[in-house]
């Protein structure tokens, strides 16, 4: 049989049996387009963690203390207090691949101003602190650095502090408020920076001079962190490495001894994010994957049925002349149609599906061109399998036990 | 002296059911010649559809030997039978074996898409010549659950002859058609005898047997007698006695 006769009895065969073919093409369609979208999702929320993370400042990074804790104890407050100011002198002035270093002491409490209150985070920090974090001025000045020597009540709101103690779109510089009961002078805002890839609100915050915070709010003599940047993203290992050598010879660190502080460059979160959204995007991929199984049975079930339905049909066909082979090719010709045709759909309706999703999750997704061809590859192969192996028995059975096949 | 088309000699077909064998054929010879017309009859069961199947290869006999054309039907592999079948026999059926949801003309197309020598254009045009032959070229576009009983054992007949078989092989083909229908299925089997194709068919009923010229009457798998018809009733003039208003046919 050539070519075209196959292709023709093949078309003819599926257009007899419309409902059939449809269904057929359904169990791919959905394996596909699920396998696509579930993927999409994945990589866009991906990227979107990735991007967010990014937008802290790629080249960020943290010194904290190390809390030691043994057998899931801490080994006492001394641990918290393992960094000074001095250390931020000393890296400053040593380190060759650090631009800007800032000290960070937090205190939390009740903020007031006339009958509004609100509980917050105050950091006490030193002017380089914006630029590291990536945080802007709105309106108003940062504090300068006579402020920051005589441990000035000054401060500086976030857009969510502002919004709870004056309202929406109040610009409250020049008032005065309350921190834990003592008067500080509104001296500007930070512009908006919206939610961080985790959730949080980057918002809610007030920066002080960190003497101040330390001194007067948190009465204490250490610093809670340090933030520093590296001079470029490349050289944030570099810098980790630098950090390291001077801090451990500045504290006096025996070889034996393990650091006392943790540092975590933003390169290595943002790492650490993408293992996660990875994860993440295995999980979609399993799920989308079980959706591609059961399309697969689908596929199976409605072949093997129709294969039994279709017995009369092949014996009919070789009592006629058909050979076994011509039945074969002419079942495989149909499910590789069904299955492209399926494959193709599928691909259109997961990428809308995709589009759809990331519409109403507020997410850009992408359609990865490997998500398309293992989808499409795999429901290939099962559509192409499960339509050639059932028919095989039937093929091979005599023309006449086929036409009597009940 | 014409020649022979099937030679059977001591034809033997077993069926095994777990424990238990049937023996549907128990050695029968036969010898068919070229143009003749002949009727298989017997009582049900005593083997005449295995004894067709096996003459149309769609089965294989358990022992003894058949010659079909001088070729030794055991020697052939299933695509050499397929070929067989596609190039020098047609079937008929007794449920007719259409292809649902599919035209006149594409049923009667079917068995040429198996021969690759021949291009659509010729397809189409034998397709067309055989339903003509069996008047139902007007039909051509119909589907079988648009036709009657008759009708679709027509284009049945259609299909067989499409490929110019050297014998067309009917199994009961009239046997779910009322009386009329039979004998205007049995008028169309006359006229293409006539024209020299060699027609073997299966019946029960001794007014269908009397249209061919011989009678192989089976019993318990053997071949109990042969008879050369000597009163054969010839369809066309039987039609013609019959009441027009009987014309109704039993749609099966
Ligand atoms: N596929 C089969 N399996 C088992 N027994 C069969 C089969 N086909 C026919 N037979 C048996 O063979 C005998 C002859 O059957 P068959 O040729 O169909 O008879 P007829 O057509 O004369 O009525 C019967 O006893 C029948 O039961
Ligand atoms: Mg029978």
């Amino acid at each position: 049989m050539n070519y075209k006769n196959l292709l023709k009895i093949a078309v003819r065969a599926l257009v007899r049996n419309k409902l059939r073919a449809i269904l057929t093409m359904l169990g791919i369609i959905i394996g596909v387009a699920s396998v696509i979208a579930m993927l999409a999702i994945g990589e866009g929320s991906k990227r979107s963690i990735t991007d967010q993370v990014s937008s802290m400042g790629t080249n960020m990074i943290m010194i904290m203390p190390n809390m030691q804790r043994r057998g899931g104890v801490s080994l006492g407050a001394s641990s918290s207090m393992a960094l000074r100011y001095s250390d931020v002198v000393t890296l400053r002035n040593e380190s060759a691949y650090l631009a800007g270093i800032s000290p960070e002491v937090r205190a939390s409490g009740q903020v007031i101003y006339g009958n509004e209150n609100t509980q917050t985070t105050i950091y006490g920090v030193s002017d380089e602190y914006l630029e590291i974090r990536k945080l802007k001025v709105g309106s108003g000045r940062l504090f300068n650095d006579s402020e920051m020597r005589s441990m000035a009540k000054v401060c500086l709101l976030g857009q969510t502090v502002v919004e709870n103690l004056f309202g929406e779109n109040s610009d409250p510089v020049g008032l005065t408020i309350r921190i834990k009961n003592l008067p500080f002078l509104i001296i500007g805002t930070l512009e908006d920076k919206g939610e961080s890839g985790m959730g949080q609100d980057q918002d809610d915050l007030i920066l002080a001079p960190w003497t101040t915070v330390q001194r007067r709010l948190a009465a204490i003599d250490y610093i809670n962190g340090i933030y520093a940047s590296a001079v470029s993203e490349d050289k944030s290992s570099l810098a980790t490495e630098e950090i390291t050598e001077i801090l451990r010879r500045t504290h006096k660190l025996k070889e034996s001894e393990e650091d006392d502080f943790r540092i975590m460059s933003q390169s290595e979160l943002i790492e650490t994010m993408s293992n996660i959204t990875d994860i993440m995007k295995y999980l979609l991929g399993a799920i989308a994957g079980i959706s591609l199984l059961v399309g697969g049975i689908g596929i199976m079930n409605i072949m093997f049925v129709s294969v039994t339905e279709r017995t009369r049909e092949i014996g009919l066909r070789m009592s006629i002349g058909g050979r076994g082979q011509d039945i074969l090719r002419q079942f495989l010709v149909e499910s590789i149609i069904l299955s492209i045709l399926g494959g193709a759909l599928g691909v259109i309706f997961g990428y809308l599906i995709a589009k759809g999703a990331g519409g109403l999750m507020n997410l850009t997704t992408f359609v990865s061109t490997q998500s398309v061809v293992l989808a499409f590859a795999v429901c290939f192969i099962i559509g192409v399998f499960f339509g050639w192996y059932p028919a095989r028995k039937a093929a091979n059975l005599n023309p006449i036990d086929a036409l009597r096949y009940e | 002296m014409s020649n022979t088309i099937i030679e059977i000699k001591n034809l033997r077909k077993d069926y095994h059911i777990g424990e238990v064998t049937v023996h549907a054929l128990r050695g029968v010879d036969l010898q068919i010649k070229e143009n003749e017309f002949v009727a298989i009859m017997g009582v049900s069961g005593s083997g005449k559809s295995t004894m067709l199947n096996i003459l149309g290869c769609l089965d294989k006999p358990s022992n003894g030997d058949y010659l079909l054309d001088g070729v030794d039907v055991k020697t052939m592999n299933r695509d050499e039978l397929a070929r067989l079948r596609n190039r020098k026999l047609g079937f008929v059926f007794q449920a007719y074996n259409l292809l649902p949801r599919t035209t006149a003309l594409e049923n009667v197309e079917l068995p040429l898409f198996y021969n690759s020598k021949i291009k659509s254009k010729e397809r189409y045009d034998r397709a067309v010549n055989a339903l003509e032959a069996v008047g139902l070229k007007e039909r051509m576009h119909h589907m079988p659950n648009q036709l009657s009983g008759g009708q679709q054992q027509r284009v049945a007949i259609a299909r067989s002859l499409v490929n110019d078989p050297v014998l067309i092989l009917a199994d009961e083909p009239t046997g779910n058609l009322d009386t009329r229908t039979s004998f205007e299925i049995m008028e169309l089997f006359q006229d293409l005898n006539e024209k020299g194709r060699t027609i073997v068919y299966v019946t029960h009923e001794p007014d269908i047997a009397k249209f061919a010229t011989r009678n192989v009457v089976f019993r318990d798998g053997r071949i109990q007698r042969e008879l050369v018809v000597s009163e054969r009733s010839y369809a066309r003039e039987i039609l013609k006695t019959l009441p027009v208003e009987n014309i109704e046919e039993f749609d099966a």
